[in-house]
């Protein structure tokens, strides 16, 4: 069976950390919002800190990935998002990428407002809490999307060969992304 | 544009989001309480949290309700010190009823209903002396602390509730006791109440000695409507 290279060291790398500090988010941060996790947990104060001190090592980690690995890989990649068409990646998953992106972004700038907000009354706006919590929703929601096809759906989730390894099948990415010239896996 | 240089939709799609996101922190809650008739109706479409409470503690346990050993103790600038059993609580006159619950951090809870006893109760038994100007409220939540002044615990809706929406207090709203002042902040209405202190003067409440204000009014404090 020939394979070919999907995804980069640094894509990769970048991946699994942008998922890994996903995950400890959203794990700390539905303790901290669900009332029947907070009562089963307790803890509060340890929590918050974890979730705040989690949220700036999750955002300084991908940029320490991205600074320290193939920035021009990335770089490219990157360019290629902006584009909508199918490429390397089909629609839905630059759409994904996007989005992931900017809530990124959004998380960080609206929580670092909720941590300042506590401590300063010039930080503080009603609709804060709001926004971090649709964010929340929304960012499940493309979570949840992409584990299905990531994980589960039997047409697709050859793909998490191309995030663990590096590569997948030749025949695969033809018939998945026809206007893909892979290079091939060395 | 010809096809050599295919627009970036992506790039606008980025930006769009992060300008929406953005700016709705500044028109977020607006909207969203224009659309509330709807909207509420999707909020309630998630049991995860009910009616949209947010629960805060400041300790590492939530304090635990135990009928046969809890009482309310009533002392400082007292005649007679009390020391209330849960039932003795309950045997007292009751008052009931439906107001709005706003915390600081922006959320609110409308038409709670909240049934429990008046202030003037604890105080016909109580018997405050002269010089006491303020209620030091305790909770089992150690060190959450707060207070007010006789004054204000003497507003129309101000109570000391043990059932909310028609059920007894549960653990994480401040099982089995606490303060419930409508016109204030929710920070102000001290969870797991258990003693209540008649002191000379009203001072800083766990949040006030992080910067909070003392007197937190609805709108027109801690840097809103200001």
């Amino acid at each position: 069976m020939k394979f070919v290279r999907r995804f980069s060291r640094t894509e990769r790398t970048l991946h699994w950390v942008n998922a890994t500090g996903f995950l400890l988010l959203l794990a700390t941060g539905l303790i901290l919002y669900l009332p029947r996790l907070s009562v089963l947990v307790g803890r509060r104060p340890l929590i918050k800190d974890i979730h705040f001190w989690g949220g700036i090592g999750w955002i300084a980690a991908v940029a320490l990935v991205i600074l320290l690995g193939d920035r021009r890989g990335i770089l490219r990649t990157a360019r290629d998002l902006e584009v909508l068409r199918p490429s390397r990646f089909n629609v839905g998953q630059k759409v994904n990428a996007i989005l992931n992106a900017a809530f990124a972004l959004l998380f960080l700038v609206t929580g670092l407002l909720l941590w300042l907000g506590e401590r300063d009354t010039r930080f503080r706006f009603t609709s804060t809490v709001l926004v971090h919590d649709i964010l929340l929703y929304a960012a499940t929601g493309l979570l949840v999307g992409h584990l299905y096809l990531a994980v589960i759906h039997p047409a697709t989730r050859h793909s998490l060969r191309g995030m663990t390894r590096g590569t997948v099948r030749e025949d695969w990415a033809e018939e998945h992304y026809p206007r893909w010239a892979p290079p091939p896996a060395d | 544009m010809d096809d050599s240089s295919p627009k970036r939709y992506g790039r606008g799609l980025f930006l769009a989001t992060l300008f929406g996101g953005l700016t709705s922190i500044a028109w977020g809650r607006p909207v969203w309480n224009r659309f509330s008739g709807t909207l509420s109706g999707i909020e309630s479409l998630v049991p995860l949290v009910p009616h949209g409470w947010r629960i805060y503690s400041v300790a590492d346990h939530m304090p635990t309700f135990d009928p046969a050993t809890w009482r309310l103790s009533i002392d400082g600038l007292v005649q007679q010190r009390l020391s209330l059993s849960y039932d003795e609580l309950r045997a007292l006159p009751q008052a009931h009823q439906v107001t709005d619950f706003h915390c600081v951090t922006g959320w609110t809870v409308r038409n709670v209903h909240w049934r429990g006893v008046r202030l003037d109760e604890i105080f016909a038994r109580a018997r405050p002396l002269p010089e006491a100007h303020a209620l030091q409220f305790v909770s089992a939540e150690v060190p959450y602390i707060d207070y007010l002044t006789v004054q204000q615990s003497q507003l129309s809706e101000v109570m000391l509730a043990y059932e909310m929406d028609g059920k007894p207090l549960s653990r994480d709203h401040g099982a089995p006791l606490r303060l419930v002042i409508p016109e204030m902040y929710g920070y102000k209405g001290v969870k797991w109440l258990e003693r209540i202190n008649l002191v000379p003067q009203a001072g800083d409440g766990y949040w006030e000695q992080l910067g909070y204000d003392r007197d937190a009014w609805v709108g027109h404090s801690n840097g809103y409507g200001a």
